[in-house]
């Protein structure tokens, strides 16, 4: 006890003295004592006590984390290779054939398809309503606060709840869509919004924006929150008209909200599950299945577990390479205006 | 003369900032956006106002006459209470676990200083990367067959506590870090051990924090089905899945299928509006995050 308690701080005294970026960096244990540096080297090191205290307080949540997190990821990418349909003995070694079988079906192609549109489309619906709807709700105006909750309630709705009201409102003649599109002598598609395969991807995809509408509302609202009055005050003495204010100066440094919401939409869309489910299955004939519907009906209807860990690894890979290229091509512009300020504090 | 016209200006354009639009496009702009985002929740509560016979004959009508027995019929069945008590015991078990570990792990992570803080901050980011998609088949057989606890609340709420820890810790970790050292060194002056500040001053002055992150969880879990959807069957299934069940077994039952997605959103709704800045702020938090 005693031994360790003096000569970790002199570690840390060294590391410390290497520089910060350092720190996590393990110094011999036989290092000797710091000279100088020791006194603040005292301050800084940690003693058995700390150092248990420290143990006590993060391993609940690390053995958590391991426990449902990391071993179940890890047992997906062990079952990926191998043919297994939920009993006796992983034996069935099938190296990648679980990856080329995935990467060759047309369902899953599909799959990924139908991801990508959503991550697009959500992008290029909400972000423009999004948009109009925030710079809306942000001028003074009578009924603000009970507008913002409005707005706010489809997305705080189960997205299990909101999908089983819309799938009766989208049903053949009796939802009400199709009957208000009667009194106007109009009328739906003969198999229904959802029952028509080449509409199920959009009749989803509008659920989907009033779903999530909302979230964009309110992350773009307080980042209007966050645009100082002066900035608009001074364009508008200037003569600026309240659409030049908007769009030169508003718009533009609404900027990093807009780019972080977007990542989130963007992983979000590539989860998709839900909605789907409740809404079509994945069906018709397989037109509006994501990847997450792929990877449970093969899991849990078939069994493939085999198949259906090599899907999970798949949707892995793209919404991480998705994610590292977002953030370094896009969200790094944020960054790196950020990190001068960041400096100075 | 420019000190005095000076704060006379800035009153009057206060005022008008402040003064409410009389634009009456502004209005209609946004009657537009509340009837859209409403109309679809409306006809779910109107529509279980209405009978089977009323809703076939027009289904886009009002009711006529307004019929309780639908809402009559889920409240006094045991059904819907049996899911919301499902709901509500997997939420307050996965909200207790998140906000307890979430803030033991992020005090030592803000307020220790030692080697490897931020290798093992790393470890809680990382977290951030996993959705519980890419874990769920093989979750659902731990779960089932090496923990045994297939179908019991904890097997729904272990898993989504450690999903939403990542998140947690990092919303935290500022929060606590934020507390000044003067207070600390404080308390440690007046003899207080390192834990007794952590139980006696920082857990309550983190508190907004913690509700914060508590608030996530909690909507979090309640919303959540795909992985009750796998762990969880019968008398066991929480709101979302039981929703979604009757739709599927009572589908003639339109009128009554309303009415019990009706119920099952006010409990969602009654907590968003109490809670409403909470949820906000945890959503901006998780953005700036």
């Amino acid at each position: 006890m005693a031994d360790g308690a003096t000569r970790a701080p002199s570690a840390v005294a060294t590391a410390a003295a290497a520089g910060p970026a350092q720190e996590t960096v393990r110094t011999p244990r036989t290092d000797p004592p710091a000279g100088p540096a020791a006194a603040a080297a005292r301050r800084r090191g940690i003693s058995w006590r700390q150092r248990l205290e420290i143990a006590v307080l993060v391993a609940p949540a690390l053995v958590l984390m391991v426990v449902f997190v990391a071993w179940p990821v890890l047992r997906a990418v062990q079952w990926s290779f191998f043919t297994w349909k939920g009993y006796g003995p992983l034996v069935d070694f099938v190296g990648l054939a679980n990856y080329v079988s995935i990467l060759t079906n047309d369902v899953f192609h599909g799959a990924v398809r139908h991801n990508l549109f959503v991550v697009v489309a959500s992008i290029v619906l909400q972000l423009p309503l999004g948009l109009a709807i925030a710079l809306l709700l942000n001028r003074p105006m009578y009924g603000q606060g009970v507008l913002r909750t409005i707005v706010f309630v489809p997305y705080v709705l189960a997205e299990v709840i909101a999908g089983v009201v819309w799938f009766q409102l989208l049903q053949p003649r009796y939802g009400v869509i199709d009957a208000w599109l009667e009194r106007f002598g109009l009328s739906g598609p003969a198999q229904g919004w959802l029952g028509t395969p080449e509409l199920a991807l959009y009749a989803v995809m509008i659920v989907l924006t009033w779903k999530y509408l909302g979230m964009a509302v309110i992350l773009m609202l307080a980042g209007l929150q966050g645009i100082p009055h002066d900035v608009t005050e001074a364009a508008e003495i200037d003569g600026a008209s309240w659409w030049q204010t908007q769009w030169r100066i508003t718009i533009p440094l609404l900027g990093p909200t807009m780019r972080t919401w977007a990542f989130l939409s963007m992983i979000g869309s590539l989860q998709l599950f839900d909605m789907v489910w409740i809404l079509t299955r994945g069906g018709p004939a397989n037109a509006t299945t994501t990847m997450a519907t792929f990877l449970l009906t093969e899991g849990q209807r078939r069994a493939n577990y085999g198949i259906a860990s090599a899907a999970s690894v798949v949707l892995f890979v793209i919404a991480l390479v998705m994610a590292l290229t977002y953030q370094r091509f896009i969200l790094s512009r944020d960054n790196t205006v950020d990190s001068p300020r960041r400096g100075k504090r | 003369m420019t000190a005095t016209t000076l704060p006379g200006t800035r009153v009057r354009r206060r005022a008008r900032r402040d003064a409410k639009s009389r634009n009456p496009l502004l209005y209609v702009a946004a009657l537009v956006v509340v009837a859209l985002s409403l109309g679809p929740v409306l006809v779910g509560v109107i529509g279980g106002f209405r009978t089977n016979a009323q809703l076939a004959e027009d289904p886009a009508g009002l009711p006529d006459p307004w019929v309780l027995d639908n809402y009559l019929n889920v409240i006094t069945g045991a059904e819907f209470w049996r899911y919301a008590l499902n709901s509500t015991a997997i939420a307050l078990i996965t909200t207790g676990l998140v906000v307890l570990l979430g803030v033991m792990a992020a005090y030592p992570l803000a307020r220790y200083r030692f080697r490897g803080r931020e290798a093992l901050f790393t470890i809680f980011v990382m977290g951030l990367l996993f959705p519980a998609t890419v874990a769920i088949i093989p979750l659902f057989i731990i779960v089932t067959r090496d923990l045994g606890l297939g179908n019991t609340w904890w097997g729904v709420a272990l898993p989504q506590a450690a999903f939403a820890l990542p998140l947690t810790v990092v919303i935290l970790r500022p929060f606590l870090a934020a507390i000044p050292t003067e207070i600390e060194e404080a308390a440690l002056l007046d003899g207080a051990s390192r834990l007794g500040f952590f139980w006696r001053i920082l857990l309550p002055l983190s508190g907004p924090g913690m509700v914060t992150v508590g608030v996530l969880a909690f909507v979090t879990s309640w919303n959540n089905y795909m992985l009750p959807l796998l762990l969880l069957q019968d008398r066991m299934r929480t709101l979302p899945l039981g929703v979604a069940d009757f739709s599927s077994e009572h589908a003639a039952d339109i009128a009554g299928v309303y009415a019990f997605t009706t119920l099952a959103m006010i409990p969602a709704l009654v907590f968003f509006l109490a809670m409403q800045k909470r949820i906000v702020n945890g959503l901006q938090g998780a953005v700036k995050g």
